[in-house]
């Protein structure tokens, strides 16, 4: 379809594009302010202690220090769901909790200061496997969830928030089965989002009880929500973004290095920054969550899946804030990816003394569906079934329903994604190259070829709300009130290009907010792939009433009915009539216009992404090599083409597709120490390594907003990393059921390498 | 203590020249501080931007004499004499005009989050520089030592591919 728009789906560039160019967009630590001095946290060596005893009296005396906080002078801050890990405490939980917090006038005296203060532990027996923490007589660490199991529910998603996935009758389920597998698989390799900028902070705390946070966060309005039920509900918070060196979910939640700042604030009354190093954003800050999942499912030869069930245990680390959430979220995706009629699916979300598992991009979907998909691909492989034709036949359409992370059942109401999948299905050449599974499509000499396929939709497309405000000016112009920040998707501009769409005047004509709490109203933030449905359909909703507004002003002056009007390039005129018009002025210069949009939370529309991917494994060296990618989507409307397209792209690295080749970080299991916590040793794919992506993206409109769009980012990671371990799986023609399928994995799978344990002694 | 014969560090950041004093007090360069220390919190440049601090993501990638170097590894008090160019000195400063590759960034949306962006222009001024002619072989080649997570590599190659026409 031809598209008629003025703005959307035009390339523009990103507005803040010349600054980001010239080095000029300043993110948090290019943040300086008058008297502003240092944080640094002291760390424990220690995976599991308590703290006996601190001395601080020798980091206190150093010149420069300001301040020396430990778990004793502190109030009781507790983060986690429920609220269960106090912000500095007695016992620390991992290498890497945080013992004390120092302030001084540089970097380099507070880290000195960190030397000098002394703790004793008494260590505690530590736990690190996630079965192993679940058994009786294994190491506690909380009073709170015994057996180490976390308390399941999100009290933020409603009282029947989704814990499970529990309908029908698996057992009759299992009866009507041409084929059952079962088996136990893992997604355990926990890899970093990692976006380039650390987690950071400025923080000034104002007498008695008030604090200015300048924040890098995808979702800045939410940290001030977040700290206010840390900070016991007694502190007014105010949250200000900036543009984000990259978050794919992470910097959502940066409560505890905000609250290290604040504390240090509150105690020398001075605005503080903390950036964390790369090897604290490493170790001692969110990864993905690890997944194991025994399970059994029961097919027909048709591909029709009649059961599934089993136990999916979730490795938080040391404590959840989020985990709960990603869990509720996978059990809605699951059902979009695979309609089943009896299920019986049960999480367990377990702590363990390791860095805790936060958000990152597939949210708690792709963790399951990497430990899904095998265990359906070995009953296809049974029935002779074609991936593709499964995925086609089994996600979500038009009629069907799920229940969502709030636990109610709803109908889904958007398109049929089938067309999308055969589209990029023709693109990849899927039917010309599979040739059955675990058959190679390509084999020369120790160098062979396989292909797989993935698929991942979120109905977190229009999750939770969103409230804005869009202001005429008497001069033509318009200021958006959102409190968005950029963090790379170019949102910001897209937001702008909507505005400009409704009210039809140049996007230069518009100004945006800072994204101040202070200044702007509520806005949960892009996460999910919302920003385009839920953040757009608020804004959308803001210029339509501003511009209704208007019209209301002007009319009479033009003698018109105000539904006989309408307004471009700051002009309003008569319908049918354009030489009738008069400019926006004609309003009084002495006033502004305000329209105001919200968007009420909508769970009956889903996205998808279909993943295509090619390997190519040295059956020699065991090396994969990620060939060919093919992303398959509907965007609805495409908004922006070269931002989409980024989007798209980024589907190999922030923990996505890379995580099934390279990506992990290594746990050394004996001690509690990550291994890898630098960018030397914590592999990334490099500009020379990169395979070719074809994007597929159609536009079939969808009953979003007026735009006919959804937002498609953040799944992008999630459908390839299950793809990788089909694809190698057929190249060598035996099954590779552990991410990442690292060389040492794939020659132990061709019993090439005595394969060895990575079991160590007891901490 | 005396400050007498405090070490003068010469540098050209720029074009412009500075003259920095060696030594412990808070107003001096200390022995410990990063070429990019001194670039971002000394002189105020923060276009460089520093991601890992230990030389294995290219955030931080000035160029000196000519060469791009990992400023994050360098210590200041070793660059005396040296020319040191940033992303805040590939502008003409008289015109104001963007430098080509900065251009086609923008005309290929050649970023996403942009953190990484100052460090991969600065790689590719540096290969430009030297070999106006790449291929995409060599473009991928002289930024494999930049780190970028939002996966903008693809726009990035196209950016600088067209910004090589550009200069020729």
């Amino acid at each position: 379809m031809e598209n008629t728009y003025r703005y959307i789906g035009k390339a523009t560039p990103r507005r803040d594009a010349t600054e980001i160019v010239t080095g000029r967009t300043a993110y948090l630590d290019d943040l300086k302010l008058t008297n502003m001095i240092y944080g640094k946290v002291l760390r424990s060596p220690h995976p599991h202690a308590l703290i006996k005893k601190i001395d601080k009296s020798k980091a206190e005396r150093l010149k420069g220090v300001e301040a020396v906080l430990t778990w004793e002078d502190v109030p009781d801050w507790r983060g986690g769901t429920p609220r269960s890990t106090r912000v500095l405490d007695r016992k620390v939980r991992y290498v890497g909790d945080a013992v004390a917090l120092v302030a001084a006038t540089s970097e380099e005296i507070a880290t000195e200061a960190l030397h000098l203060i002394n703790v004793e532990y008494e260590v505690l027996p530590a736990v690190f496997d996630m079965e192993e923490a679940l058994k009786p007589g294994a190491p506690q660490l909380y009073d709170q969830f015994p057996g180490n199991v976390v308390t399941p529910g999100v009290p933020f998603f409603g009282p029947k928030s989704l814990q499970e996935v529990v309908m029908g009758d698996v057992e009759k389920g299992f009866a009507e089965a041409d084929v059952i597998t079962e088996g136990t698989f893992g997604y355990e390799n926990m890899p970093n989002p990692l976006p380039p900028e650390s987690p950071g902070v400025i923080a000034l705390w104002e007498e008695p009880n008030k604090v200015t946070l300048w924040v890098s966060n995808q979702a800045s309005y939410m940290d001030k929500i977040t700290l206010f039920h840390v900070m016991e509900r007694k502190v007014e918070v105010r949250t200000i973004g900036g543009p984000c060196g990259g978050s794919f979910g992470s910097k959502f939640m940066s409560w505890q290095v905000q609250c290290y700042a604040a504390l240090l604030s509150r105690a020398c009354g001075k605005p503080v920054k903390i950036v964390f190093s790369k090897e604290e954003h490493l170790a001692a800050f969110t990864l993905r969550p690890a997944s194991r999942m025994s399970a059994r499912v029961g097919m027909k030869k048709d591909g029709t899946v009649t059961a599934i069930s089993g136990t999916w245990v979730i490795d938080t680390g040391y404590y959840s804030m989020t985990t709960q959430s990603q869990v509720a979220v996978g059990c809605g995706e699951v059902q979009i990816m695979v309609r089943c009629p009896n299920w019986n699916l049960k999480p367990v979300i377990v702590c363990t003394n390791r860095n805790a598992s936060g958000i990152v991009r597939g949210f708690g979907g792709q963790e399951l569906k990497c430990t899904l998909i095998p265990l359906l691909s070995l009953a296809m492989e049974k029935l002779d079934i074609d991936p593709l034709q499964f995925l086609k036949k089994n996600y979500v359409k038009p009629g069907d329903g799920y229940f969502w992370r709030d636990g109610i059942w709803y109908d889904y109401r958007g398109v049929d994604f089938t067309k999308t999948m055969e589209k990029g299905a023709e693109v990849f050449g899927w039917k010309e190259k599979w040739k059955g599974w675990l058959k190679p499509t390509w084999v020369d000499g120790t160098r062979r070829r396989g292909i797989g396929v993935g698929v991942h939709g979120n109905a977190d497309i229009g999750e939770d709300a969103s409230e804005a405000y869009v202001r005429l000016h008497p001069d033509g112009t318009a200021m958006l009130f959102s409190c968005i920040t950029e963090h790379g998707t170019g949102q910001r501009t897209n937001f702008v290009k909507m505005v400009a769409e409704v009210l039809q005047i140049p996007i230069n004509n518009i100004s945006v907010t800072p994204s101040d709490s202070l200044v702007n109203p509520y806005e949960f933030g892009p996460a999910g792939s919302r920003g385009t449905y839920a953040i757009g359909s608020a804004i959308i909703n803001a210029a339509e009433d501003a511009k209704k507004k208007l019209l209301e002003i002007i009319a009479p002056k033009l003698q018109a009915d105000p539904s006989d009007l309408d307004t471009v390039d700051g002009f309003v005129f008569v319908k049918g009539e354009p030489g009738k018009r008069i400019p926006w002025r004609a309003m009084g210069v002495d006033r502004t216009c305000l329209g105001s949009g919200r968007f009420e939370p909508d769970y009956t529309l889903s996205n998808c992404m279909m993943t295509f991917v090619e390997v190519e494994v040295d059956t020699e060296t065991g090396s994969v090599t990620l060939v060919r990618v093919v992303n398959a989507t509907d965007a609805g409307t495409i908004i922006d083409p070269p931002g989409l397209e980024g989007q798209l792209n980024g589907c190999l690295g922030s923990a996505g597709i890379d995580s099934a080749l390279f990506e992990e970080m290594i746990l050394d299991r004996s001690t509690g120490h990550m291994l890898n916590a630098n960018l030397i040793d914590y592999k990334w794919r490099t500009f020379s390594q990169l395979p070719v992506i074809d994007n597929v993206v159609l536009e079939t409109r969808i009953d979003s907003h007026r735009f006919h769009a959804v937002g498609v980012g953040e799944i992008a990671t999630s459908p390839g990393p299950s793809a990788v371990l089909m694809a190698a799986s057929n190249a060598i023609g035996t099954w590779l059921h552990e991410y990442p399928v690292t060389p040492e994995r794939v020659l132990k799978t061709l019993g090439k390498v005595t394969p060895k344990t990575r079991n160590g002694g007891v901490a | 203590m005396k400050r007498i014969r405090a070490r003068k560090i010469r540098l050209t950041v720029n074009g412009k020249a500075y003259e920095l004093e060696a030594g412990s007090q808070s107003d001096q360069v200390k022995p410990s501080h990063t070429l990019a220390h001194t670039l971002r919190e000394t002189l105020g440049l923060k276009g460089t931007k520093v991601s890992c601090d230990e030389g294995a993501c290219g955030a931080c990638t000035v160029l000196m004499d000519g060469q791009p170097v990992f400023s994050c590894m360098l210590l200041t008090v070793e660059c005396d004499g040296k020319s040191i160019t940033t992303i805040e000195g590939l502008r003409d400063s008289a015109t104001g005009k963007l430098d080509p590759i900065q251009q086609a960034f923008i005309d290929h949306t050649a970023f996403q989050c942009g953190f990484c962006t100052p460090g991969i222009i600065m790689s590719a001024k540096a290969l430009l520089c030297e070999n106006p002619s790449p291929t995409e072989e060599e473009v991928k080649e002289a930024l494999s030592g930049n780190f970028c997570r939002c996966i903008s590599h693809y726009q990035v190659v196209k950016a600088v591919m067209s910004a090589s026409k550009e200069v020729r």
